[in-house]
């Protein structure tokens, strides 16, 4: 046949075509070196801390506040910080909290997940409880600790349990704004490619509420750290073992500012560590594998 | 016709893209298709709830699609050709008439409509696991696809590391898994850029010859219907009624600036005008 010969070539031209286009609207993948990264990154938040500690040593070398129990010297915190180090208990202080904050985030994540899902996928349930879980997360979850005192005692399970007030609605709210959130053509695309019901759920609706429910996840994680230490202030008691709240506490009943400063770095610490450990890092990789987030 | 000029090579592609469970996509919905045509639009009239009461979108609309066919839709804004294309793709009801097709029909939209927390070979695979290949398959099946729509080494390509034409590919091969006798395209190419559109024009000529697919294809773009279909149909705008049929005897392949495309394209857009000027007489 004389008639397939012109369209053979025209295939072969159709497909050298079509690669120059590839290649021309391909971007290169730029990878930041190591040397920017640590002026950009790094460098900023190293200035900042060490710009606070000037002018706190300065407040103290220059008597502007001279009085060690309204403000220690940074090198009293310090000492603090390393006899506890010395004697092993820091850790203990620390794992204590931290123990607590992460098991009592699994618990609320295990309860947050499906009331997420109940109340973003089921109208009556959206209606019943919805304003109601966005509401508890404006209520400050140290509210919580007189009545779980009341009902619970004085040890762990009244702890997770105010963990867990404060916890599940953020996670909860996370997963309902994310779900919300989700293109609808995404969901026009899954029924036609027949992702439907509990399908479509799986498939289609969580993986694309997944940047929505990350972000509930990390400020999950505030909320339980920031209840967790709120438990700790108020129902300190010595059987329970020393966090870094108790810490705190103990710090106040004994008028030592130096432990009351140690504590609150600690705690102040221990929270940014575990987002910039665990948290970003996820958050991260969500927007970036979807690629919404955009270099600065 | 066209397809059987290009024999040997349809039949290759046939033949892989065949492997798969002979059930294609599950018809979902009711009413066998007669074997003489892909999609039978009869009597179709589709109204909302609007603010003036219920607005009439699509009046009366009669239109099939042969098996293998190319038909392109074409109409101002408000002649409800998207609407039309959602009827046939299932995922609205007619409020008269009846739609009945040959399977569940595959659809392709403006927007891409790829999964972005998937690569571009995990979106073909998930569109076969839906429609229940087995997982020993996928893979190869995938890149089968990949490779008609020229994407051979984009299976771990992230959606957004694609540029809009590929993008289309990509979604062009995920529709194609759907193994559909009849792919709905709703303005596919319309945010692409000129060039872009251009290529995929010959692409899509391309693979439907090879597939020997059914295709009814929406656009507001005169010389992309002219260039791409066997038969154009002009709606009509609010409601949308069939305006007029041509059918296009211009032999592929087509290039959008020859004069024969040019030529019918002038005389359609003529007719086009006239239905849009009616709308400025009251």
């Amino acid at each position: 046949m004389a008639s397939t010969e012109p369209r053979i070539e025209e295939r072969a031209d159709l497909a050298g075509l079509e690669a120059g286009l590839d290649a021309l609207e391909t971007r290169q993948r730029i990878r930041t070196p190591f040397r920017q990264t640590l002026v950009e990154k790094v460098l900023p938040p190293s200035v900042a801390v060490l710009l606070v500690l000037a002018v706190w040593q300065g407040l103290v070398s220059f008597k502007i506040v001279d009085d060690p129990t309204k403000l220690p010297a940074p090198s009293d915190v310090w000492d603090m910080v390393h006899q506890a180090w010395l004697q092993g208990e820091l850790l203990g202080y620390i794992w204590t909290s931290v123990s607590r904050g992460l098991l009592g985030f699994c618990f609320a994540l295990l309860i947050g997940t499906p009331l997420g899902l109940l109340v973003a996928r089921v109208k009556f349930v959206r209606a019943a409880i919805g304003p109601i879980l966005s509401g508890l997360q404006s209520l400050p979850s140290v509210a919580w600790v007189p009545p779980a005192v009341i009902w619970l005692g004085l040890n762990n399970t009244m702890m997770y349990a105010v963990i867990l007030l404060g916890a599940v609605p953020s996670i909860a709210n996370g997963l309902v704004s994310g779900v919300d959130q989700v293109s609808p053509i995404f969901l026009r695309a899954g029924r036609t490619l027949g992702a439907t019901g509990l399908k479509g759920t799986w498939h289609i609706v969580l993986p694309a509420a997944l940047p929505g429910y990350v972000a509930g996840l990390k400020q999950g994680w505030a909320f339980s750290w920031r209840s967790l230490m709120a438990a700790e202030i108020i129902a300190s008691f010595p059987d329970l073992g020393v966090g870094l709240g108790q810490l705190l506490e103990n710090g106040r009943n004994a008028s030592d500012m130096a432990m009351v400063f140690e504590a609150i770095l600690l705690i102040l610490t221990v929270g940014i560590a575990i987002d910039l450990l665990i948290f970003s890092p996820l958050e991260r990789w969500v927007l970036r594998s979807r690629g919404l987030l955009v270099k600065g | 016709m066209a397809t059987t000029t290009t024999a040997p090579i349809a039949e290759g592609t046939r033949s892989t893209l065949d492997r798969g469970p002979s059930g294609a996509a599950p018809a979902q919905r009711s009413g066998v298709a007669t074997a003489a045509c892909a999609a039978r639009i009869e009597h179709v009239s589709k109204s909302f709830a609007g603010p003036a009461g219920q607005q009439l979108v699509l009046d009366d609309i009669t239109l099939d699609v042969a098996p293998g066919e190319f038909v392109t839709l074409l109409g101002a804004s408000g002649c409800g050709k998207s609407t039309l294309l959602n009827l046939v793709a299932g995922l609205d009801r007619p409020t008269t008439g009846d739609i009945t097709t040959d399977g569940c029909p595959a659809l392709m939209f403006q927007e891409h409509a790829l999964f972005p927390w998937l690569t571009a070979g995990k979106n073909i695979e998930l569109a076969l696991k839906l429609r229940g290949v087995p997982k020993a398959d996928r893979r190869d099946k995938a890149e089968e696809l990949l490779e008609l729509v020229r994407l051979k080494g984009a299976y771990g390509k992230r959606v957004h590391e694609l540029s809009g034409g590929m993008r289309q590919r990509v979604a062009m091969a995920r529709a194609l898994a759907q193994e559909s006798k009849l792919l709905l395209m709703d303005e596919p190419f319309a945010a692409l850029d000129a060039i872009t559109r251009d290529v995929l024009h010959d692409e899509l000529t391309r693979i439907w010859r090879e597939t020997q697919l059914s295709v009814l294809f929406v656009t507001h773009n005169v010389r992309e219907a002219v260039r791409l279909a066997e038969r154009v149909v002009l709606l009509s705008s609010r409601p949308g009624r069939v305006a007029r049929e041509w059918t296009v005897g211009i032999p592929q392949p087509r290039r959008i600036e020859d004069t024969a495309v040019a030529e019918l394209s002038v005389e359609i857009t003529e007719e086009l005008r006239g239905e849009i000027r009616r709308h400025g007489q009251h």
